[in-house]
C-alpha cells in the first residue's frame, strides 16, 4: 500500500467540463409504438400503453453504442406543439428546454407510426424549427403492410430535406442496428434550414430571431407569433411594438386563428407527401379489420362494454377466492407459529397481531387487484378503453364533462392514484380538476375489504330472483360511487368550476392485439406499487394501532399457566380479559374520546377507533377491528362476523342494526380515507387547497349520508 | 351541408371550416384540414358524438363542431 499524500489542486485549473452527457429527446404521436421503442433502445423496464397520454412521467434510460453513450428522455405522446393539454405542455418544454434540471436534448429522435404517417409528418415539421438535428424512425411497418400501405423511405427522405429515415419494427426489433448506427451519426446530421411544409413563415420567423438577438431562438419567434406560448406572445410585443406585431401575424395569417392556419398549411403539404410516398397495395385479410368495424358500432360496443365489465367484477370476487384464502391462512398459520415459538408476550403479540395480522389482513387483496388491473391494462392495451369515451361521452356531458374523463373513472374502481394521475391527457383545467376530485368516489379496490366484511356478516346469503342479495348490496355500493362521483362533478361545474362547454376530441385508436411483455411488466409494476404501499404505510399504521392496542397493560393481568385441557374452557375467560385491556388502552381511550361524535351515526368507540385508525389507509380498518374486537392473529372474516354480530352497547342493546351497518357502508363509500390520493391530489393540482377540499367535503357527505339513513332508519 | 349530416359509411370531402370555434382548430391540428376525403365511422347511441375517420385515424368529436365543416358527400353508405 501507498503511503496517502495529499496534493493540492485548485479547482480552477482542473480540465473536467461539466458538460453531462448528450441527450437525445424521443418523441412522437401517441400510440406509435414509442415507449415499446424506447425499451428496445435502452433496455430499461418501462410500460407502454395506447391511450393517448399513458407516458405521463419523464422516463430516461441510457443508450449504448459502439463507442459512445447518450441519454434517452422518452416524452408523453402529442399531435403538435400548440400545447393544450398537461401532456402536451410537458413534452414541449422539455424539448424547448425550459424544464428547470432538464438539459435542452441535442437532438431528436422522432417515432412516426408508418399507419399514421399523416398526423407524424405534421408533429414532424413542427419539430423541425427547433433546429435541433433530428433522425425518423418509421414504426409499425407491420402493420402497415397488413393495412395495405407501403412506404418508399428514399423518397420519404428525399422530402424531408435529406432527413434520415429509418424504418423499425419494434416489437421484433428489426432495422434496429440501422437505427442506432443512424443516432450515433446524429451530431452530423444537419436539419434543413427551413421545413418545407410552409417556407415563408419559417423564414420570416428565422429573419426576426436574427434580427432580435441571442435571446431569441426561431421557434421561440414560432410560439410567439403562433400566440401558443404567451410569454414570449408578450415579449415579442413589447421588443417590437404591438402595432408591427399584428401587421406581422395579418400578413402570415389573415383574420384567422394562427394555430389553424399553420394546420392547413402544413397539412395540405403532408398530403403531397404521402401521395408521392405511400402506395397501396392490395389488401389481403379484410374479415378481422370487417369484425373490428362491426365491434365498434354503437349498439355492439355499448353492449360489450357492459359484458366487459360485468366480466370483469365476476373475475374479481369468484377468481381470487382461492388465492385469499390461500394467503389468509398462511398468515394466521404464521402468526399462530410466532405465539407458539415465542410464548405470549409483548413481543410475539407485536409480530402476530401487530406486523402480521396487520399487513397480511392488507396482502390479502392483492389477487383482486391483479386481477382488476390485468382487465385495465388489456383494456387498455387494446385500444378498448379509449373507445368507451366514445361511447359514454353523451352520459358525461350530464354532468357537465366530457368522455375524457372516462378513462380516469374507470381506472379508479381499481384505484384512485393512478387514475388521478390519467387526468392529465384532460386539456381543460376545470374539467381535469372536476374529474380528479369525482374520482375519490369510484369504489377502489381498498374499500373492497370492509364491504366484503360488513355485506358478508350482515345481508342473509339469499336469491333474489336470479340475482344473490350479497352482491346486490354490492353492486348497489359501487352505484352509489358511482352517484358521488358524477353528483359532485355535477356540482362543481355548476359552482366553482364553472366553465363553457368541455369539448370532446380524442383519437380513437384502431384494435391492436395486446403485447403479452408489456401486459406482464404494466402488471408487475402495479403489484410492486402495492406491495411497497403495503411495506410502508400500511406496516407503520399497523405497529401504531398495536402499540395503541397494547399498551397500557392492565394492571390486574396474571401469568398463564394452563394445560391443554383448561385452555378452551378458558378461551372465553382470555378473550374478555383481552376486550377489557382493549377498552383501557390507547386505542380504546381515543376511541371513548371520539365516540360522542360518532354516537348519532350509532358507532361505539370500538368502530370509531376502528374508523379513526383508517383515516391513512382505508385499509387497515378491517385488521383494527379484528385486533379491538380481540379476535387476534386468527382474525379471519368468519371469527370476526360473528363477534360484529354479538357486539352490544353496554345496556345490551346490538350496535350493529341494519341501519347503523347500511350508515357505515355509505360512510366508507364516501369517505376520503386515503392519505396517498391526498398526496397525488396535492401533486397534480399543485396546491393544498384541493386535497383539504377533497377531505373534507367528502368527510362531510360520508358523515352526513350515514346520519341520516342511521337516524331515518331508526326511526323506522 | 356539413360533416354532421352525414350517415355512417359516407365518405365526403371537406371544403370550407369555420375556424372560429376553438375546438374547431384542435380537429384541424389532429389533421383535419380542407380538402381531404373523411369517412363518417360511427355514430354514438343518441346521435352524439361522431367518429371520423380520414388517413387511416380515427378522431372522435361533437356534433356541435362537425356543424363547422361543410363537406361535399362522394359517396353514400351502401
Amino acid at each position: 500500500m501507498t503511503e496517502k499524500t495529499e496534493v493540492k489542486i485548485p479547482l480552477s485549473g482542473i480540465g473536467i467540463r461539466h458538460k453531462a452527457r448528450a441527450s437525445i429527446a424521443l418523441i412522437g404521436n401517441p400510440n406509435t409504438g414509442k415507449s415499446t421503442l424506447f425499451n428496445r433502445l435502452t433496455g430499461l423496464r418501462q410500460t407502454t400503453g395506447n391511450f393517448p397520454g399513458v407516458t405521463v412521467e419523464k422516463h430516461q434510460g441510457t443508450v449504448e453504442l459502439g463507442h459512445s453513450a447518450f441519454n434517452l428522455i422518452d416524452l408523453p405522446g402529442i399531435y403538435s406543439l400548440d400545447g393544450t393539454s398537461t401532456d402536451e405542455r410537458i413534452a414541449v418544454d422539455v424539448t424547448l428546454g425550459r424544464v428547470p434540471g432538464t438539459e435542452r436534448p441535442s437532438g431528436l429522435l422522432v417515432v412516426i407510426d408508418a399507419t399514421h404517417i399523416y398526423q407524424g409528418l405534421y408533429l414532424l415539421e413542427q419539430l423541425l424549427e427547433l433546429q435541433l438535428p433530428t433522425v425518423v424512425a418509421l414504426t409499425m411497418i407491420d402493420a402497415a403492410t397488413a393495412n395495405g400501405i407501403s412506404i418508399d423511405t428514399g423518397k420519404l427522405q428525399e422530402s424531408l430535406g435529406g432527413i434520415p429515415v429509418y424504418p423499425v419494427n419494434s416489437i421484433g426489433g428489426h432495422g434496429l442496428d440501422d437505427l442506432k448506427d443512424g443516432l450515433e451519426k446524429i451530431k452530423e446530421v444537419s436539419p434543413p434550414p427551413v421545413p418545407a411544409s410552409w417556407p415563408e413563415f419559417s423564414e420570416t420567423a428565422q429573419q426576426l430571431s436574427q434580427q432580435l438577438g441571442e435571446d431569441w431562438q426561431r421557434i421561440d419567434v414560432i410560439q410567439a407569433l403562433l400566440q401558443t406560448h404567451p410569454d414570449y406572445a408578450g415579449k415579442l410585443s413589447r421588443q417590437l411594438g404591438t402595432e408591427p406585431v399584428n401587421n406581422l401575424r395579418s400578413r402570415l395569417f389573415g383574420d384567422e386563428p394562427p394555430a389553424a392556419v399553420e394546420a392547413r398549411r402544413r397539412y395540405q403539404w403532408v398530403k403531397g407527401v404521402i401521395d408521392a410516398v405511400q402506395v397501396h397495395a392490395p389488401l389481403y385479410s379484410k374479415l378481422g379489420a370487417r369484425l373490428v368495424r362491426w365491434t365498434n358500432r354503437p349498439w355492439p360496443a355499448t353492449l360489450l362494454f357492459f359484458t366487459v365489465l360485468l366480466l370483469v367484477f365476476q373475475a374479481v370476487f369468484t377468481w381470487a377466492t382461492p388465492l385469499m384464502d390461500a394467503i389468509d391462512s398462511a398468515s394466521s398459520g404464521l402468526g399462530r407459529l410466532i405465539v407458539e415459538q415465542l410464548g405470549d408476550n409483548a413481543f410475539s403479540s407485536f409480530l402476530a397481531d401487530g406486523v402480521i395480522a396487520g399487513v397480511g389482513s392488507v396482502i390479502i387483496f392483492l389477487p383482486q387487484i391483479l386481477i382488476l388491473f390485468l382487465f385495465i391494462i388489456i383494456l387498455e392495451d387494446t385500444g378498448y378503453l379509449a373507445r368507451t369515451s366514445f361511447l359514454m361521452d353523451r352520459v358525461m356531458r350530464t354532468v357537465g364533462l366530457s368522455g375524457q374523463s372516462v378513462i380516469p373513472m374507470l381506472s379508479s374502481f381499481a384505484c384512485a392514484v393512478p387514475s388521478i394521475m390519467a387526468t392529465r391527457v384532460i386539456p381543460d383545467r376545470r374539467d381535469r380538476i372536476a374529474t380528479i376530485l369525482a374520482a375519490p368516489f369510484m369504489t377502489c379496490s381498498a374499500r373492497l375489504p370492509i364491504y366484503a366484511l360488513l355485506i358478508a356478516a350482515f345481508v342473509p346469503n339469499q336469491s333474489v330472483g336470479w340475482m344473490n342479495l350479497q352482491g346486490l348490496v354490492l353492486f348497489a355500493l359501487y352505484l352509489l360511487g358511482i352517484v358521488g362521483g358524477l353528483g359532485t362533478a355535477l356540482l362543481l361545474k355548476t359552482s366553482a368550476l364553472r366553465g363553457p362547454k368541455p369539448h370532446f376530441m380524442l383519437a380513437l385508436p384502431e384494435f391492436r392485439k395486446p403485447n403479452l411483455q408489456t401486459v406482464a411488466i404494466k402488471l408487475w409494476d402495479r403489484a410492486r406499487v402495492f406491495l411497497k404501499r403495503a411495506g410502508t404505510v400500511i406496516f407503520f399504521v399497523a405497529i401504531l394501532v398495536w402499540l395503541l392496542a397494547y399498551f397500557p397493560r392492565m394492571e390486574s393481568e396474571q401469568p398463564l399457566s394452563m394445560t391443554t385441557v383448561e385452555q378452551s374452557a378458558s378461551a372465553n375467560l382470555e378473550l374478555a380479559r383481552s376486550a377489557a385491556q382493549m377498552e383501557q388502552s390507547w386505542l380504546g381511550r381515543m376511541g371513548r374520546t371520539i365516540e360522542p361524535v360518532f354516537k348519532p351515526l350509532g358507532w361505539d368507540w370500538r368502530v370509531s377507533s376502528a374508523v379513526i385508525a383508517g383515516f391513512p389507509a382505508r385499509e387497515v380498518v378491517v385488521a383494527v377491528m379484528g385486533t379491538i374486537y380481540a379476535v387476534g392473529s386468527e382474525a379471519d372474516d368468519q371469527r370476526l362476523s360473528e363477534k360484529l354480530r354479538a357486539a352490544t352497547w353496554p345496556d345490551g342493546r346490538l350496535i350493529f342494526t341494519l341501519p347503523m351497518v347500511l350508515g357505515l357502508l355509505v360512510f366508507y363509500a364516501w369517505c376520503l380515507q386515503c392519505a396517498a390520493t391526498l398526496a397525488t391530489i396535492r401533486r397534480e393540482t399543485n396546491t393544498w387547497r384541493w386535497p383539504l377540499f377533497a377531505w373534507c367535503y367528502m368527510t362531510a357527505i360520508g358523515y352526513g349520508g350515514a346520519l341520516v339513513i342511521y337516524q331515518v332508519g331508526s326511526l323506522l | 351541408m356539413t360533416l354532421a349530416d352525414l350517415a355512417p359509411g359516407d365518405t365526403a370531402k371537406l371544403d370550407e371550416i369555420d375556424t372560429r370555434d376553438p375546438g374547431v382548430i384542435r380537429l384541424m391540428i389532429l389533421g383535419m384540414v380542407e380538402d381531404i376525403t373523411v369517412r363518417m365511422e360511427n355514430i354514438a347511441i343518441g346521435g352524439d358524438p361522431l367518429e371520423v375517420g380520414f388517413f387511416g385515424s380515427s378522431v372522435s368529436l361533437r356534433k356541435e363542431q362537425a356543424r363547422h365543416f361543410k363537406v361535399t358527400r362522394i359517396a353514400q353508405s351502401d
